[in-house]
């Protein structure tokens, strides 16, 4: 971590969004994760991404959990709202607001611990739900703030730094989404930049639930040889399958591709992911032969990355739950509340 | 684009934007951080090796450094690192024993040198404390020669003068006044001089032949007149004084005018603004005075009327401009302006009517000596020159290393050195960690504005000639701006087999001056960099590739403001802040200067 702040000068060149904001407008405060952590590079990525979405900063909500990625949400739009819940229960409180307000956009930031140990149940019902937010995992195979133990997500085989060799097979939460029905589903990489921040902007353009796994290093107590999860070893093993790119609605696709090579899929805004193949035998569109190649993959101890599933047809938490279009914040208190003898009404259904 | 080569003593001399622009190349970060650290006399020491004037160059510098300085990049307005300089002088304490103090034991060789500006004083400078014996000659009766005569002492006084040159006479240097010298050969033969440096400026006022130039005594050459004034030969001017010229000489022209009497100044110039050659804020200081500057106006032709000047013809030009350059000029009207005096102030030529032409220094096509543009010999062995009579008008700090450069020279051509051998210059680097988050530097960015430096006011100022307008700083206005300056000379050092790619520093640093990508020509990095590198002049820092990826991290110089956030975030120190000392070689660098002689004990 740093004491020093980073100085509010900035490169007097910087390029503006449509709001006339700047990357630097999208920071939060300093971190104080170690130096060298792979979360703040997906918090640079996050940054990257709601700058280039031009997001008003009051339209976000950031959540957490616990843990030194649930750290991560104040160091990312200091202008948005935020909400650091109890371990493992930010699905919850992620459900609650967005019932309450689903004008916002929802940025959910969890850990392996986080998410598949003691958060598990919460996780796999919010994917169940669809529920319409952005949620990132930030993946280092340990727990940090104790000072480096396993964690579910810890490859057979991998080494701790004292040097204890984990047994436990791991959860693997994209196979997890898959088999749950999730309507977006990837996976990528701290250091890859090119990769994560357009897969960002997709997921906030997604409406459901959409799954970001990112391969994390922790820099202090999973950095080192015989660890699956260093930056070394990630960089080895990670295959992207499809590369994501993203265009905004009415946007123009600036990329040009070969014939056959990419495949649009427009999301229900307008907006449009670009899927290109690197991976020829992959198809991000089929569930069951995306899942049986990530699979088959990471049985030579491969991560297939990128955005390995998305379907837009799905119908999301306020749609299976048929509220109304706008915030409850925005319905009039007598409509909202309709008092006792409305209420007596609706009960006396059920006599 | 290969790896840049670090090892290069240039590559980290020219991050240090003002210290590269400097002419001595005078460490200005590191001065400035004695200022911040209160301990003035120390920096004016500092300041004192490469430049020797500091608290005339405090006043009257062109500061090449103040349009370099990064802070004008980054925000607006450069460090007032000028102004900081005089703030060392003003408040240094005592220099006893610090600065070298003759006579010398002396080494038996001779040398002359001509005129007694800042080249001279320099050469003797540098080469008296070696033991050589220096006698300057000048032909007026102070020592000083332009920044004398043709600085007024409003703006230089008299005593900062007397002071310095003062230091540099008191290491036993001979100096003969009312003394013009002749003749070359009587220099070279009869007084048996080992070499000879001519520092004598470049002391002719170019004429501007008119029609009516010479049917007045009241038309005026720039130089000249200053000196007069200087000199107290003359005490009034005109009540409308007219300035042809809009250079730093025509500045204090029009500013002594309104000191000696004029009540109406107008500076003629024949181009628009930005075609100006006077500083920026000398031409401020100016206009604050109520001259008025007439733009587009070609001088014609003096009129006289009854024997006397009445006023002057001009053309009204008009110019089409295309990226800032004139492509066309057409005259559009006349227009008659009159006036009691004219003052041109147009340009100044060398002359060297006392140099017999048969002694082996080659003169050019122009008349100018023939000189070496790096060891500054003429094409007679013996003969050096140095300051504006070497290479034309430039300015002081561009003579003192014209003095430092022939001093080298000297030193080696009386040692029987070859003088075309140079001494290199050097760096050295010293990681500033101190432990974990802690830096031996102040890295905070402070955000704030260039200080102003007050004046006298303007009721007051024109009082007296040698009322000196600006103040200065005091410590405490000094203690602000010394937090502006950014410590470029402590340097981004890269180490990149210790990379691990984390992004860490990218991430962190505030201007967006790293990124790290695949390898390419430098014209196809710069589109792929974070943020925009435009400004090809600053470099671009390749590094060799990075052990993961094989990448290459590359960092655009121009806006690093040196916060050393890539070093603090960087887990395997691939980043190091490491001050770098330049070393800009002097005459008898590493050489054990001579005893001072044996004084009698009392």
């Amino acid at each position: 971590m740093t004491f020093m702040a980073k100085p509010k000068v900035a490169h007097p060149e910087l390029p503006r969004n449509a709001l006339g904001l700047t990357r630097r407008d999208y920071e939060g405060s300093n971190s104080t994760l170690c130096a060298g952590c792979g979360h703040d590079s997906i918090t640079a990525s996050i940054v990257e991404a709601c700058w280039a979405n031009a997001l008003q900063p009051q339209n976000l909500v950031k959540l957490s959990g616990i843990g030194c990625s649930s750290k991560t949400t104040a160091y990312f739009v200091s202008g948005a709202h935020g909400f650091n819940s109890v371990h493992g229960r930010m699905p919850s409180v992620a459900t609650g607001a967005n019932a309450a307000n689903r004008k916002l956009h929802y940025i959910g930031v969890s850990g392996d611990g986080d998410t598949l140990s003691i958060g598990l149940g919460q996780f796999i019902h919010a994917i169940r739900r669809n529920l319409n937010m952005v949620y990132i995992i930030e993946n280092n195979g340990v727990y940090g703030l104790t000072k480096g133990q396993f964690s579910a997500s810890a490859d057979v085989g991998t080494k701790a730094k004292k040097g204890e060799v984990n047994s436990q097979p791991p959860i693997d939460p994209v196979q997890l989404a898959l088999t749950l029905g999730a309507s977006f589903v990837a996976r990528s990489f701290s250091g890859d930049k090119a990769q994560l921040v357009p897969l960002i902007q997709a997921a906030m353009h997604h409406q459901g639930f959409a799954l970001i796994d990112v391969l994390s290093p922790c820099v202090t107590f999973n950095d080192h040889e015989g660890s699956t999860r260093s930056y070394a070893y990630s960089r080895e093993h990670y295959h992207e399958a499809v590369h994501t790119d993203f265009v905004a609605p009415a946007g123009q696709i600036s990329v040009s591709y070969a014939a056959g090579e990419a495949l649009p899929v427009t999301l229900h805004d307008g907006s449009c992911v670009m899927l290109r193949k690197v991976d020829a035998s992959f198809d991000a569109t089929n569930r069951g032969t995306a899942l049986a190649r990530i699979r088959e993959r990471l049985r030579d101890n491969e991560y297939l990355t990128g955005l390995l599933h998305v379907s837009d047809s799905q119908a999301e938490f306020h749609d299976l739950n048929r509220t109304p279009d706008e915030a409850l914040n925005q319905i009039p208190y007598a409509q909202l509340n309709p008092g006792s003898a409305a209420l007596a009404k609706v009960l006396a259904r059920f006599r | 684009m290969n790896p840049t080569d670090t090892a290069n003593p240039d590559h980290y001399h020219r991050v240090v934007d003002c210290q590269w622009a400097c002419p001595t190349h005078t460490d200005v970060p590191e001065y400035i951080r004695l200022i911040a650290q209160g301990r003035f006399t120390d920096a004016y020491l500092l300041n004192r090796q490469s430049n020797v004037f500091p608290g005339i160059l405090g006043r009257v510098c062109d500061r090449p450094c103040e349009p370099a300085c990064r802070r004008g990049r980054v925000e607006e307005k450069p460090v007032a690192i000028c102004r900081l300089k005089r703030v060392a002088a003003d408040l240094k304490g005592e220099l006893t024993g610090r600065v070298p103090r003759g006579p010398f034991e002396r080494n038996g060789r001779r040398i002359a040198c001509v005129g007694a500006g800042p080249a001279s004083l320099t050469v003797a400078n540098d080469l008296a404390p070696l033991g050589y014996e220096v006698v300057i000659f000048e032909r007026q009766q102070v020592p000083g020669g332009l920044m004398r005569s043709n600085i007024p002492s409003f703006r230089l006084p008299q005593s900062v003068l007397d002071e310095e040159i003062g230091l540099i006479l008191d290491m036993g240097v001979e100096l003969k006044l009312n003394a013009p010298i002749g003749s070359m050969r009587d220099l070279l033969e009869k007084q048996e001089f080992n070499a000879v440096f001519v520092g004598s400026g470049a002391p002719k006022g170019k004429e501007l032949e008119l029609p009516g130039r010479h049917d007045t005594d009241r038309i005026h050459i720039g130089i000249d007149w200053l000196e007069s004034v200087a000199f107290e030969h003359i005490k009034s001017v005109g009540e409308r004084v007219l300035i042809i010229g809009v250079g730093n000489t025509a500045m204090d022209c029009c500013r002594s005018s309104l000191r000696m009497g004029a009540k109406s100044v107008k500076v003629m110039a024949r181009k628009p603004r930005g075609f100006f050659k006077a500083s920026e804020w000398e031409l401020e200081d100016a206009e604050a005075e109520s001259v008025e500057i007439i733009v587009n106006r070609s001088p014609k032709k003096f009129v006289i009327e009854n024997g006397k000047l009445a006023g002057m013809l001009f053309d009204q030009m008009e110019y089409e401009l295309k990226d800032g350059r004139i492509t066309a000029e057409r005259v559009v009207g006349e227009e008659l302006i009159p006036c009691d005096d004219v003052i041109l102030a147009i340009g100044q030529e060398n002359a060297f009517p006392w140099i017999e032409r048969d002694l082996g220094i080659e003169f050019d096509q122009w008349r100018v000596p023939k000189v070496d543009a790096q060891t500054f010999q003429s094409t007679n062995a013996k003969v050096f020159f140095g300051g504006d009579a070497a290479f034309g008008p430039k300015n002081i700090i561009w003579a003192v290393e014209h003095g430092h450069q022939a001093a080298i020279s000297l030193h080696s051509f009386l040692q029987g050195q070859p003088v075309a051998e140079r001494p290199k210059p050097g760096v050295k680097l010293q990681s500033v960690k101190m432990g974990v988050h802690e830096w031996a530097y102040s890295n905070d960015y402070a955000p704030l504005e260039r200080r102003l430096v007050p004046h006298v006011s303007l009721k007051e100022r024109f009082k007296k000639l040698n009322i000196e307008v600006e103040l200065g700083y005091n410590a405490d206005v000094a203690a602000q701006e010394v937090q502006r300056c950014l410590n470029c000379d402590v340097q981004t050092v890269f180490e990149a087999k210790l990379c691990i790619e984390c992004d860490a520093c990218i991430d962190v640093c505030p201007t967006d001056c790293l990124t790290i990508t695949h390898g390419g020509e430098e014209a196809d990095l710069r589109t792929r960099l974070r943020a925009p590198a435009r400004v090809t002049a600053q470099p671009l820092v390749v590094s060799g590739a990075l052990p993961q990826t094989g990448r290459v991290m590359v960092k655009d110089e121009n806006l690093c403001v040196h916060c050393g956030l890539c070093a603090e975030r960087c887990p395997t120190a691939a980043w190091d802040m490491q001050k770098s000392t330049i070393h800009w070689p002097h005459a008898g660098d590493g050489e054990t200067a001579c005893r001072p002689k044996q004084r009698q004990s009392a």
